[in-house]
């Protein structure tokens, strides 16, 4: 190969990779790549798994950091906001893997020992807020109903158009994980997951289910609404 | 630079670094077998992928390297002026006169540079991706009073990758373990081999960047001696793995803001965390821009010196 060709040979494979770069931008990796990614995930949550700690919590903020209402967003995926055709008859039901499983009504829940702290929100868009939460810790109600050996994770099921989270076992026994009630000291509003919503602000706010219908130990691995369509599975902080 | 030889005694050369050592003619790829780096390899000359090597290497210090190098030039082909190298050979930058080519480049180094190349510009694409989700910086209702070129505007779609949010993060999450396994491979390469000696910017590189870039601006005529790299490059060498380091660092913070809340601390919170990851991007651009200008601008040779590792341009190639 003369220098001159080599140049004429580099060149052209310059230009064959930029303009193989310029279609290949905004790609998602296509049917070959995607589903390749989407199992790498998988070894972002094993090491997520690893990283997190159940006795680290997140950091606490004084009321005065509160983002205002207006400016914390609420989201569903549901055309309009979800709600019940009968308010009254609504009930937790929580069961699966357990000894004991029970159908929660909300004053029972609010009548169970209750935890509260202000905290930062962290959405996957890479907005953050910050807000008040109050309700009922996820453990207290998972030494309720006695999970059992087998159960390794719990999925959380809704009413907002299918909209669910599978969450693994540790992540909803850490201690700041709630069954919420309470949205900056006043009871949840329909726009934020009323009556209940599942919070912590050690995952990321797509894992924090809303319009809680229904909680279910499992021994296999559930996938989620956004899970499922690509977004990491972990979701930790 | 005085101490400047592009042919080094061999006794020398075999006991400081056998990488720099081996004068051997224009071969288009290096020798398999090619030395490994460091200090503890001696004799590594015979590893020089020609018979003109080993020979050099056998004759010892006393016999130069003359012969053999005219009769190198000679097979290769090229019809240029055979010019035997000579110690302590003064610089002549603009007149460029043949040397033989030298291995500047490890294999390591080569890999982990393309590797890199490409894991950055999809680091950075997917990154804009994922930016384009929230275009700004700050608690919701608040606003960093930090300069934002992209405050509130989309990235054109050319300069995204992943297609979504999702697809953004994927590919993210993905492209960060190559970027950050490179670059702990490119440190750690460098610092066991001793080849950071002539790529780390210290202050006595102060003076002689600033001559560089009078050179540059044209308020010098002669181009400032220098060895394997000027002190201009060693800034912007150096630069670059604390800027690598930077973005892998307020990567992770971001990534577990909770879990690694130190670290999150460390950048100034979420939101400051997320600026700097940012700003990293301009600063990779600029460098990149900046870089492949001055490849086919100021030293083309080097080109093929970080794709073959062999080397025959202006500048000499160790300090």
């Amino acid at each position: 190969m003369t220098e001159l060709d080599r140049r004429r040979f580099l060149l052209g494979a310059a230009a064959a990779g930029a303009s193989a770069l310029g279609t290949a931008c905004s790609w998602n990796g296509g049917r070959m790549l995607s589903p390749k990614l989407m199992a790498w995930s998988g070894v972002n949550d094993w090491v997520s798994a690893r990283l997190f700690s159940s006795s680290h919590r997140a950091r606490e903020y004084p009321l005065a950091r509160r983002t205002p209402d207006a400016e914390f967003p609420n989201y569903y995926v549901s055309d309009n906001v979800p709600a019940l055709t009968d308010p009254a008859a609504w009930r937790l039901k929580v069961g699966g893997l357990v000894r004991k499983p029970v159908d929660l009504p909300l004053e029972r829940l609010v009548a169970l020992p209750r935890v509260s702290y202000t905290v930062k929100h962290h959405c996957v868009e890479g907005w953050t807020a910050i807000a008040t939460w109050a309700g009922v810790p996820f453990h207290v109600v998972a030494e309720m109903v006695e999970p059992l050996p087998a159960a390794r994770y719990v999925m959380f099921r809704s009413f907002d158009s299918g909209y669910s989270n599978g969450w693994d076992l540790p992540s909803a026994m850490h201690p700041q994980t709630m069954l919420a009630y309470a949205y900056n000291d006043r009871p949840l509003m329909p726009d934020h997951g009323a009556p209940l919503r599942l919070y912590s602000p050690t995952k990321l706010g797509y894992k924090n289910t809303k319009y809680l219908l229904a909680v279910e130990f499992t021994d296999t691995k559930p996938g989620g609404y956004w899970e499922d369509q690509g977004y990491p599975w972990f979701g930790g902080l | 630079m005085p101490d400047e030889k592009l042919a080094p005694d061999a006794a020398e050369t075999a006991a400081d670094s056998p990488i720099r050592a081996v004068e051997a003619p224009a071969p288009a790829v290096p020798a398999p077998g090619a030395p490994a780096p460091g200090p503890a390899v001696p004799g590594t000359r015979s590893a020089a992928p020609t018979v003109e090597g080993e020979r050099f290497a056998a004759d010892g210090p006393a016999a130069h390297a003359e012969p053999a190098a005219s009769e190198a030039v000679e097979r290769a082909g090229p019809a240029e002026p055979s010019k035997p190298a000579e110690p302590a050979e003064p610089m002549h930058p603009t007149t460029g006169a043949p040397r033989p080519f030298v291995l500047r480049h490890h294999w390591i180094v080569r890999l982990t540079h393309w590797v890199n190349a490409v894991v950055l510009v999809g680091m950075m694409a997917s990154g804009l991706q994922i930016y384009n989700a929230y275009e700004r910086f700050g608690v919701r209702g608040t606003r960093l009073p930090l300069p934002n070129p992209l405050d509130m505007h989309p990235v054109p779609r050319w300069a995204r990758l992943g297609g979504w949010l999702a697809g953004g993060l994927s590919w993210h999450f993905f492209l960060m373990w190559p970027l950050a396994l490179t670059g702990l491979l490119y440190v750690g390469y460098l610092l066991l081999s001793g080849e950071w000696k002539p790529l780390l910017f210290r202050p006595r590189d102060v003076g002689p960047a600033i001559e560089m870039q009078k050179y540059y601006l044209h308020l010098r005529k002669e181009h400032p001696p220098q060895g394997k790299h000027n002190a201009l490059q060693k800034g912007a060498y150096s630069f670059i793995v604390v800027l690598g380091m930077l973005s892998v660092l307020t990567g992770l913070s971001l990534w577990k803001p909770v879990q690694l809340s130190w670290l999150t601390a460390l950048f100034g919170g979420y939101e400051l965390a997320r600026y700097w990851h940012f700003v990293a991007v301009w600063l990779f651009a600029a460098f990149i821009v900046v870089h492949v200008i001055l490849v086919f601008t100021v030293d083309p040779a080097s080109l093929r010196a970080i794709i073959t590792g062999w080397y025959r341009g202006r500048f000499p190639s160790h300090d």
